[in-house]
């Protein structure tokens, strides 16, 4: 038996990122294969080279044993590959038929031919088992129905193989439970399915075949009757090279960041942080492990007020802070790494010397009174990118011209840059290069160690492990656990990311 | 090495506006050939006026100072990311505040009636520029939908009010009466006083843009507003506040061509001052120093436009043609980039996240 999808030795290099390593993968006909793995393991781009919309560095594809030239989206499509995006495609004001038929209207002369295409629509959806009004408009309908629209919509063209680009990440537990089992549906009528996910529980319930993919690697092939979730969760985080930081036990004094009973609700308005107390003393590092997504974005933002506290206080040296007021927030002490430096933490189109100002220039001794003090901000900025090696030619380059990791030491140094209560720090290593990390790190310890209190909340299981001084474990909007470090098991916080109970 | 400058607008650099209004006389130029007209004869005609003599080059600097302060209108708008169309209804509702001022009170030393009446034009252009602003930052309105209703309102306001409120007594015209004579702008060395009032101000926008806090949250906010929010910024009350400060500016424009100028307010007098003002800013890039040579420019092609056409034969709308010319080829680059960072994600925003 021929197989659907062929994938051999597969790379990828994007500019800093070995975003594919030499990955190989084949699904057969009625196989549902789960791609899991971290944020960043490389899951979206393996799918998006399969599908054409990147080129490999190497590698071969075939699809129905046939080779498929590379950046050929056309004939993938031609070849019965169908995708669904994690972000829907679908026109809001059309209904269902009109969006299926989007792009292949069956015509009547000049017209569209309504009539047929409803049919089509109705034989469609029975023959997958996929129920939708054909007649509803889109957006009247809950985010899993759209879904259902989205995945008709890549049916519609005797699809062999589709693939599902985190699919759940939008949908409720009962809209996940309803798409898991069309997954199966679809695998019994013979479509091959890839999904990517990181929810261990969905690659249990649907998969046959699971590649788990951690750091652009192939770790390796299970499958559900060969492990367990737990299994699933040590694969995906790893054992990879603990960074070894050399610190000196934490010192803990008074509480300086308490942050109580706080809700948050999240970009689409929904609860993401669902009461969270956390207490966080002078001198010691608190980590926060956990999936993405769990609600540690939307906490970080509000304790640093730039979203707003449904409910809860946070307190600094025992003083409430303002809800949605950054400045006062900062004012009182806290300092914050933003976990997107290129939305938030930088102006791309200032100075290097501007940026290394940017929460302060309002300030002694960068302003008196309404006028900058331009020449202490330049006194600054030469001091500080001696002191960080931030590699630039001069503090007067766009903070564009640097690289990621000089970026990240811009923002990390303005937030180390005066005496400090409280850091805040969100994913502060994201894409940044091993050296510039190690960097990082050491000042977040030499932070702690001159007697702040630091929150440090990661992706990487690993960067929490080996700098917090205690860690909480985050999962649903809940701070679920909280361990000391040296009690720290990986595969137990693993067990507790994953929101299993232990 | 090359030292990447400091504070310079980020689009391109000076070449292409130079590059545009060449471009725009080659092909006005070669639509004067086609007319039948000699172009060579008409441009010279065109500058030897406005440029040429002192007499001449002080009609110039007074076809100059509302194009200088209208144009500084929309840069100081642009430097916080917005798009300030409505200059031209905010120096509408200015002028007419002035002119109402100017008329009515009477006995005052110049003195104080000529800050008074400048002062309603503030007021009222900065009042009509913060509910563009407010409808912004706490509505999510884009601003140049708000501004260009506003221009539609303002119009239409204005001529009620002078047709049914403010007419002049026993005038059959569409016009308010004549501002008093201690309301009046003086001429100083020979050139309208006004023009020392824009550059004065060009001068200040750029130094307050440069040196200041408020010039930084300004231009943070124009540049990132995520970026200004984290920094502590209150990027809502930077938008109003920017909005107001623009539809200020643009007022004081059109309170300075009415003391200097019409004397009094009549709707068609300030026809496109504001409209002009978008393409004075973009020809200089947005830097409140850079509009200073673009509007001489077209105010010279405005002085010097009737005697082209009584010594060419070209006609006075060539001026129009080539300012419409010259914002095709300047906006191009500038516009797009402009809409990329800041205005693209609130008209095609994503849907289903």
């Amino acid at each position: 038996m021929s197989d659907l999808l062929e994938i051999t030795g597969l790379t990828k290099q994007f500019p800093g990122v070995l975003a594919n390593d030499n990955i190989s993968l084949s699904v057969k006909s009625g196989e549902v294969v789960a791609l899991l793995g971290e944020n960043g393991a490389g899951k979206s781009t393996l799918v998006k080279t399969v599908f054409g919309l990147i080129k490999p560095d190497k590698g071969e594809i075939k699809i129905m044993g046939k080779v498929m030239e590379p950046g050929d989206t056309a004939g993938v499509i031609a070849a019965g590959v169908g995708m669904v995006h994690q972000h829907f495609q679908l026109v809001p004001v059309m209904s269902v038929t009109e969006n299926i038929i989007l792009g292949d209207e069956p015509r009547k002369a000049f017209f569209i031919d309504r009539k047929s295409a409803r049919q089509q629509v109705i034989a469609l959806s029975e023959k997958y088992g996929l129920e939708v009004d054909p007649d509803a408009i889109i957006e009247d309908l809950p985010v899993g129905m759209q879904q259902r629209v989205e995945i008709l919509k890549a049916l519609r063209k005797d699809v062999n193989l589709l693939i599902l680009d985190e699919p759940t990440a939008v949908l409720t537990p009962l809209e996940i439970d309803e798409l898991l089992v069309v997954i199966r549906n679809l695998a019994k009528s013979g479509v091959g399915v890839v999904l990517i996910t990181h929810k261990l529980h969905e690659v249990m319930a649907v998969a046959d075949r699971v590649l788990v993919l951690r750091g652009g690697k192939a770790i390796g092939f299970t499958s559900p009757k060969e492990t367990d979730e737990a299994g699933l969760a040590q694969m995906m985080v790893g054992r990879s090279v603990v960074l070894r930081v050399d610190k000196t036990p934490a010192n803990p004094g008074k509480p300086a960041l308490e942050v109580k009973g706080l809700q948050v609700l999240d970009d689409r308005k929904l609860l993401s942080v669902k009461g969270v107390d956390l207490v966080v003393h002078k001198g010691e590092i608190l980590g926060v492990a956990g999936v993405e997504g769990n609600g540690q974005r939307e906490m970080v933002e509000a304790i640093c007020g730039m979203r707003h506290r449904l409910a809860g206080q946070v307190l600094v040296d025992g003083v409430a802070t303002k809800d949605m007021h950054p400045h006062a927030v900062h004012a009182s002490g806290v300092s914050h790494i933003p976990e997107d430096r290129e939305k938030h933490g930088l102006v791309a189109s200032y100075s290097i010397a501007d940026n290394l100002v940017l929460n302060q220039f309002d300030r002694e001794p960068f302003a008196k009174g309404w006028v900058r003090n331009i020449s202490q901000v330049n006194k600054n900025a030469d001091a500080v990118v001696e002191q960080f090696d931030i590699r630039t030619p001069s503090a007067q380059n766009l903070a564009s011209s640097l690289s990621g990791g000089n970026k990240q030491k811009v923002v990390v140094a303005r937030e180390l840059s005066e005496d400090l209560k409280v850091l805040v720090a969100a994913q502060p290593t994201r894409g940044v290069d091993v050296g510039s990390i190690e960097f990082i790190h050491n000042q977040l310890i030499a932070a702690r160690d001159r007697g702040a209190a630091v929150l440090l909340v990661s992706a990487e299981l690993d960067e929490v492990l080996s700098l917090s001084d205690r860690i909480a474990v985050m999962s649903g909007g809940k701070i679920v656990a909280i361990v000391d470090s040296k009690d720290a098991d990986r595969n137990y916080i693993g067990r507790l990311m994953a929101g299993m109970k232990a | 090495m090359t030292q990447t400058k400091k504070k310079s607008f980020d689009v391109g650099n000076w070449l292409i506006p130079m590059i545009a209004v060449l471009i725009a006389m080659t092909i006005a130029g070669i639509m004067m050939k086609i007319q039948g007209a000699d172009p060579f004869s008409a441009y010279k005609t065109l500058f030897t006026t406005s440029f040429g003599s002192v007499k001449g080059f002080s009609a110039t600097l007074g076809k100059a100072t509302p194009l200088v302060i209208s144009g500084l209108a929309v840069t100081i708008g642009l430097r916080a990311g917005l798009f300030n169309i409505g200059a031209q209804g905010q120096l509408i509702s200015g002028a007419l505040g002035t002119a109402w001022a100017g008329y009515t009170f009477t006995g005052l030393p110049a003195i104080i009636h000529l800050p008074i009446a400048i002062l309603f034009g503030v007021f009222f252009g900065a009042f009509v520029g913060s509910i563009a602003g407010a409808l912004k930052a706490y509505r999510g309105v884009h601003e140049v939908i708000t501004t260009i209703m506003l221009n539609s309102i303002i119009m239409g306001l204005s001529d009620y009010l002078v047709v049914y409120h403010f007419r002049e007594p026993g005038q059959l015209l569409t016009r308010t009466s004549e501002i008093q004579k201690s309301a009046r702008l003086p001429i100083l060395f020979g050139l309208p006083f006004g023009f020392f009032i824009a550059i004065a101000l060009a001068i200040l926008a750029w130094w307050v843009m440069a040196n200041t806090t408020s010039g930084f949250r300004f231009e943070t906010v124009g540049r990132n507003k995520f970026a200004a929010w984290y920094a502590g910024i209150s990027v809502k009350r930077t938008l109003v506040t920017a909005m107001m400060i623009s539809g200020g500016i643009a007022g004081l424009g059109g309170a300075i061509e009415t003391l200097g100028v019409t004397y009094r307010f009549e709707p068609a007098f300030n026809a496109g001052l504001g409209f002009d003002g978008i393409t004075i800013a973009l020809l200089g890039r947005a830097h409140p120093l850079g509009i200073i040579p673009g509007a001489i420019l077209i105010g010279g092609m405005r002085a010097g436009a009737s005697n082209m056409q009584f010594v060419a034969g070209v006609a006075t709308e060539l001026v129009d043609l080539l300012m419409a010319l010259i914002l095709f080829f300047v906006t191009a680059p500038l516009v797009t980039r402009f809409f990329k960072n800041s205005g693209s994600k609130a008209v095609t925003g994503g849907w289903g996240n």
